[in-house]
């Protein structure tokens, strides 16, 4: 048993879940497969798109397997990198559109 | 200016110590063995299809010493294709069955007698007749100038490297100011002719991944290619071919370095294609060395893994009898069955 909670090499492991559920997880990586094919959105786009989605989602595997996927694209760290700020442009607003619920609060509270 | 793994020293110029590396591998989880995987369907041992490509390398001297090299070629690189050899095999390109007569190295433009190489083998009518140029020789010294106007004479099909079309990403794999100079030659070439719509001279670009990772779909990235250096150079091309980084000689010790090799290794039998492997072209090719001997294909070259025939030399050349034999594998032939698989020609499935 690991002694940490990430392993690097449980990456390439993900297909096995489908062996303790077989039906479910089929469906999930049929559906995980078209959507990250060609359509209105190309395939380049999904990828930046997944990479920004993978930090905000804090999840090391997707964010290494999104990295060396826009690699394997020809994507550069430049546009890597200003995708990862969208996400934490995305988040960041996320907390600060909050502090309108706060200033409202402190309006009705105080005289 | 880095210096070649040999010049260095370095373990891996050994190539029984590569195939040792290879063979064994050198993490926990054990890797499925390429001979059992194409056993699976019923390809091995793997024997060859018709000859269509004669690939010659006229030596592993170079002007740059990219990292990913699997010639380990360099400007300290003295291995030299020799005249005497060089006429045998033009005696053998003259009766060959083979459509495409493939010229490497290293840079075979520093090859003292490559001109007149060219000049002897366009004689014969080949139908295909590729140089692999690494573009930056073309500027690295004025007799070299005129190598456009001299590819254009004899017709030849010029394939240049170029891992990205950012100055960043090419000069990290191939060197300072690599990323400058090919733009210069490209369009030199293009001056001449090479690459432009309507010309029937054709300039092909090789993708090589620049670092740990495999290339992604060739199109794509062709056309992600075409359109910036359209963009930005206003240079032309024919094709791109995506080719992966085999495991083997400076990449391999860049692997090792830096921690990627086990992930490598298993991103490679992960993408593994079966339908890739029928048209591998160790299938389709013979690879001669410098000195003559005789090889499935560049990288078996570059493992010293001669073609399992009574005929290994050039010298002794017997197309029938080099064509009824079992071509040597190791794990490295992972490399040219991910994915689309890959090729000195690109995909391959």
């Amino acid at each position: 048993m690991s002694k940490s909670y990430y392993d690097p090499a449980d990456l390439r492991k993900f297909g096995k879940i489908t062996e303790w559920s077989e039906e479910l997880g089929n469906k999930f990586f049929d559906y995980y497969g078209k959507v990250f094919e060609e359509g209105a959105l190309t395939a380049r786009e999904k990828s930046l798109i997944a990479l920004a989605v993978a930090h905000t989602e804090h999840c090391p595997y997707c964010i290494d397997a999104y990295t060396k996927d826009g690699l394997q694209r020809g994507i550069t760290k430049e546009e890597m990198m200003e995708a990862v700020h969208v996400g934490a442009a995305i988040k960041s607003g996320a907390t600060l559109v909050m502090g309108v619920q706060m200033m409202n609060k402190v309006n009705k509270l105080e005289m | 200016m880095k210096k070649s793994l040999q010049a260095r020293n370095n373990d891996l110029a050994n190539t029984k110590r590569q195939i040792e590396i290879l063979s064994n591998g050198i993490f926990k989880d054990e890797l499925p063995k390429f001979a059992n995987k194409i056993k699976e369907t019923n390809q091995f041992p793997l024997r060859p299809n018709k000859l269509e490509i004669l690939q010659l390398n006229l030596g592993y001297m170079c002007n740059q010493v990219c990292a990913h090299c699997h010639v380990d070629a360099g400007p300290d690189r003295k291995e030299i294709m020799t005249l005497e050899t060089m006429n045998q095999c033009l005696e053998v390109i003259k009766k060959t069955g083979a459509h495409t007569l493939d010229l490497t190295g290293g840079a075979p433009e520093m090859n003292p007698n490559f001109r007149w190489f060219v000049e002897e083998a366009s004689k014969v009518g080949v139908k295909d007749f590729i140089v692999r140029s690494n573009l930056t020789i073309i500027r690295a010294n004025k007799k070299y100038y005129d190598l456009p106007e001299f590819f254009k004479k004899h017709n030849v099909h010029i394939v240049s490297s170029m891992p990205h079309w950012t100055r960043g990403k090419t000069d990290k794999q191939r060197g300072d100011g690599v990323f400058d100079k090919s733009i210069k030659a490209l369009q030199m070439l293009n001056d001449v002719g090479y690459g432009m719509k309507d010309s029937s001279l054709t300039l092909d670009l090789v993708y090589n991944p620049s670092g740990a990772f495999l290339p992604g779909d060739q199109q794509a990235l062709e056309n992600d290619f075409k359109k910036a250096l359209k963009e930005e150079f206003n240079i032309d091309f024919n094709n791109l071919f995506a080719i992966t980084n085999l495991p083997i000689s400076r990449f391999l010790d860049y692997l090792i370095a830096s921690d990627n090799y086990e992930d490598y290794m298993f991103a490679l039998v992960e993408a593994y294609n079966p339908l890739a492997v029928k048209n591998v072209m160790c299938t389709n090719t013979i690879s001669v060395s410098w000195d003559g001997f005789l090889y499935d294909c560049d990288f078996n070259q570059m493992l010293n893994l001669k073609v399992n025939s009574t005929i290994k030399h050039i010298s002794e050349y017997n197309e029938e009898l080099l064509q009824n034999r079992d071509i040597r594998i190791n794990q490295h032939c992972y490399g040219c069955t991910a994915g689309a698989g890959s090729s000195c020609q690109g995909v391959v499935a």
